[in-house]
């Protein structure tokens, strides 16, 4: 066998079960372990930070008291292809939200966006949601719904279900949490 | 930089995430969902900040089991697990994972997180701690995760150099599982660790060939073919091991080097003339991967067999040309490393949203750098560092955010201090005057209140007597008084004010009952309004505590959350030119080994130029040459 191929034979094993060329060596795995543990715990400490911090900004951008957070989500197994929704509450334009591919997918899959956190006075208040997008023949499909809800003392969560027609839901669903 | 114990494994990565837990259960609990929402876009950092606040205030009250949480918790914890796995937090994710199997859940429950925490310790290379974690596994078994268990056990057994367990575990996976192509090849690489070399190729040749329609499947079955071909060449069979080589697609990720050793194949059973067609794909595709590059030089060394010495030294010195040309693009990418393009380069946006990004980056005209990285980058390990750097970075825009929204929040802070504080010492003096003139009132309710209840058991009518008719009694009692003073009473008048306060009394006495039913209902028409002053004054008590609290308190919290912000600023800061010198390092040693060997290259394409020159020469005709 020339040497070129015998050259190539004692490589090709190693190449083929995807090893790359050139792999660093022990010194150099050691130190990116190392490294991997200090990132590790920056994350852990900047984790703790974000959630000291969401508690103040809670606490001074939105007390309890007068705190208002509108949640949207897809029905279940709908396959509406939900593009923007706007918000106004007392009619008062709050929210506008246009959603990217993977954020429709996220609802989709059950996640839940919060559109919205405000802060508005104990009592009764009107919410007009206006939903827009895209059936699953490619035909547009738009509704608007108007509701009412009762902010008392604590914090207020409403939750929007949104679902194309046919699915057996109310095309815009309020939920009081 | 792969790990050593796992390079020979197909890990089938995309069958081992996790599956949303909460898909297809109802949702009961706004905030879980947003952290759903957040980790679904594979923004783990959101979802994990979201969920650690959610547990931490369900867990601090008085009844959990009230919260709307409760109906996820177990789901939550996985999640949490979950998301600081996809985040690269395996110490923390191992802890959360621990403390669900711990906790009092049930079988199916326990046996999923026993599985989590054994993929957590494959990861991390911990495999004595995987296997302790898999043994953990019994009874009743999620049917989503029963295959995956199997395949995990499989594959830590084969890291762990227990090849003969791995085979008994693989040959008992279902050839319909997700997981099939997978457990196909790797049972083949487990019977080859396990030296049986015969029922391996027999595998791998099952493995090759198996139907597939997915991209990973499909990369599999390739690398099946690839190993496969590799083991019968070196056995010398190569007529098969061309047979197999040409069963890799041409469009797929292992085609370069499939069509590099089916020339060899047909090199070596002495067919150079079949062996020029691979390789005359080949030497047209992308210069940089090594496999063209090899190429470059035993193309025309087919020729050269072929005793085509002139079309050889052509050839030859066209891999001359652009050897020196690939070793001039190796020099500018070390060169651009070290001014920092490369760091550049990966922490392009681009880099952040497609997942290809290592394949696309060599069609990015501006990133040089990366053209000789791409297989370095692929690996698992500077994969790790990569997004190590890349989620620091993150960081670092999120800590630098925060502490300009210290200044905004002191802003805020300061203007309703000098909004309030004026006001409130009016307010409050008000207010206690106002409090005052309440409690007055509120105590005459109650005095009434116990009065008029006493009265249901002790009639007491005077009690129920009007304004009027009091001021009567009264003028009565003092008629009565004054006649009685007087000495000799005129016996008439005496009558007539018995008469008159008689007439008092029968009123009083005969109008009881009205009045005190009258009483009652004013007495709860009283409440009414007493109620309605109450929530008013509730509402007050809150308002003026939002009042303070809307600027009182905050000091201290913000000074040490500024601390923590710039000191992990800090700490991010050095981590990260650690992180990226580390990166540079480990590129640019890559790419001075690519430069040894292109630079051997060059040298024997040299030779071989002037080599098949002189041949190309001397075959000639004499005189031919003139």
């Amino acid at each position: 066998m020339p040497l070129i191929i015998r050259l190539f034979v004692a490589v090709s094993l190693v190449l083929c079960i995807g090893i790359a060329a050139a792999r660093a060596d022990e010194a150099d795995r050691q130190q990116m372990k190392g490294l991997d543990e200090q990132v590790q715990d920056i994350k852990t400490d900047v984790l703790g930070i974000a959630a000291e911090l969401n508690l103040l900004e809670e606490k001074l951008l939105y007390p309890s008291g007068t705190q208002l957070a509108v949640f949207v989500a897809l029905a279940q197994g709908d396959t509406v292809r939900l593009d923007a929704v706007q918000i106004q509450i007392d009619g008062q334009p709050v929210a506008r939200y246009i959603y990217s591919f993977k954020e429709l997918e996220a609802l989709r899959k059950g996640g839940v966006q919060r559109i919205y956190v405000g802060n508005v006075a104990t009592g009764t208040h009107t919410i007009e949601v206006a939903v827009g997008g895209k059936l699953e023949g490619g035909a547009d499909y738009s509704h608007t719904g108007e509701f009412t809800f009762d902010k008392g003392v604590g914090p207020k969560l409403v939750g929007l279900t949104v679902a194309g027609p046919g699915s057996g839901h109310e095309p815009i669903e309020l939920g009081n949490w | 930089m792969d790990r050593a114990p796992h390079r020979w494994l197909a890990l089938g990565v995309a069958a081992l995430l996790a599956a949303n837990p909460c898909a297809s259960a109802e949702l009961r609990d706004l905030y879980y969902g947003e952290a759903l929402f957040e980790a679904d876009q594979g923004q783990f950092f959101d979802a994990l900040v979201r969920l650690d606040t959610e547990l931490a205030q369900h867990y601090g009250l008085d009844e959990p089991d009230l919260d709307t949480l409760h109906y996820h918790v177990n789901g939550a914890e996985f999640s949490v697990g979950d998301f600081e796995l996809n985040y690269r937090m395996h110490n923390r994710a191992g802890r959360a994972i621990r403390a669900v199997l711990e906790g009092n859940v049930d079988e199916a429950v326990r046996n999923e997180a026993a599985f989590r925490l054994a993929r957590i310790h494959f990861q991390k290379d911990q495999l004595e701690d995987a296997l302790h974690a898999l043994a953990r596994i019994q009874g009743e078994v999620p049917e989503e995760i029963r295959d995956d268990v199997e395949f995990l056990r499989a594959n830590v057994y084969l890291a762990s150099g227990r090849p003969h367990d791995a085979v008994a575990v693989l040959k008992h996976m279902p050839e319909s599982a997700d997981l099939a192509g997978f457990s196909a090849y790797n049972l083949g690489i487990a019977l080859l660790q396990d030296g049986d070399a015969t029922h391996a190729i027999e595998q791998l040749d099952r493995a090759g060939q198996t139907k597939a329609r997915e991209r990973a499947d499909l990369a599999i079955r390739d690398k099946s073919n690839l190993v496969l071909g590799t083991m019968l060449f070196e056995s010398a069979d190569f007529a098969r091991a061309e047979q197999t080589f040409d069963r890799v697609r041409l469009d797929g990720p292992y085609s370069n080097q499939a069509l590099l050793r089916a020339g060899w194949a047909e090199a070596s059973a002495g067919h150079y003339d079949r062996a020029l067609v691979p390789w005359g794909i080949l030497v047209e595709r992308e210069p940089t991967d090594s496999a063209v590059q090899e190429a470059m030089l035993a193309y025309p060394h087919a020729y050269a067999e072929l005793e085509a010495h002139g079309r050889a030294a052509m050839l030859y010195g066209r891999a001359l040309e652009s050897l020196s040309g690939e070793i001039g693009k190796v020099d500018a990418s070390i060169g651009a490393i070290r001014d920092g393009g490369f760091l550049t380069a990966l922490t392009r946006e681009e880099t952040r949203q497609d997942r290809n990004w290592v394949v696309r980056l060599r069609q990015l005209p501006d990133a040089p750098e990366t053209f000789y990285l791409t297989e370095l980058m692929a690996s698992h390990d500077f994969q790790t560092a990569l997004q190590n750097y890349l989620d620091l970075e993150d960081l670092r825009a999120r800590l630098v955010s925060w502490r300009t929204s210290f200044d905004a929040y002191e802003d805020i802070i300061r203007l309703r201090a000098a909004n309030y504080e004026p006001i409130l010492p009016g307010v409050d003096a008000e207010f206690r005057e106002l409090d005052s003139q309440m409690r007055v009132r509120l105590e005459q309710r109650e005095r009434i209140a116990s009065r008029l209840h006493s009265m249901l058991t002790a009639p007491r009518p005077e009690f129920l007597a009007t304004a009027d008719e009091r001021i009567m009694a009264g003028r009565l009692d003092a008629i009565s008084a004054s006649l009685q003073a007087a000495g000799e009473a005129p016996a008439l008048d005496l009558e007539r004010v018995a008469r008159l306060r008689g007439a008092l009394t029968w009123r009083l006495e005969t109008e009881y009952h009205a009045r005190l039913t009258q009483a009652h209902k004013d007495l709860f028409e009283l409440d009414r309004h007493v109620k309605d002053l109450q929530a008013n004054y509730d509402s007050f008590v809150r308002s003026r505590q939002a009042a303070t609290h809307s600027y009182v308190g905050y000091d201290a919290g913000i000074a040490r959350l500024r601390d923590r912000v710039d000191s992990a600023l800090q700490r991010v800061t050095i981590v990260m030119a650690r992180q990226g010198h580390a990166i540079e390092t480990v590129a640019i040693d890559q790419l001075r080994s690519r430069r040894e060997r292109l630079v051997a290259q060059q040298t024997q394409a040299r030779y071989a130029v002037a080599d098949s020159y002189d041949r190309a020469r001397s075959s000639q005709p004499a005189g031919a040459g003139r």
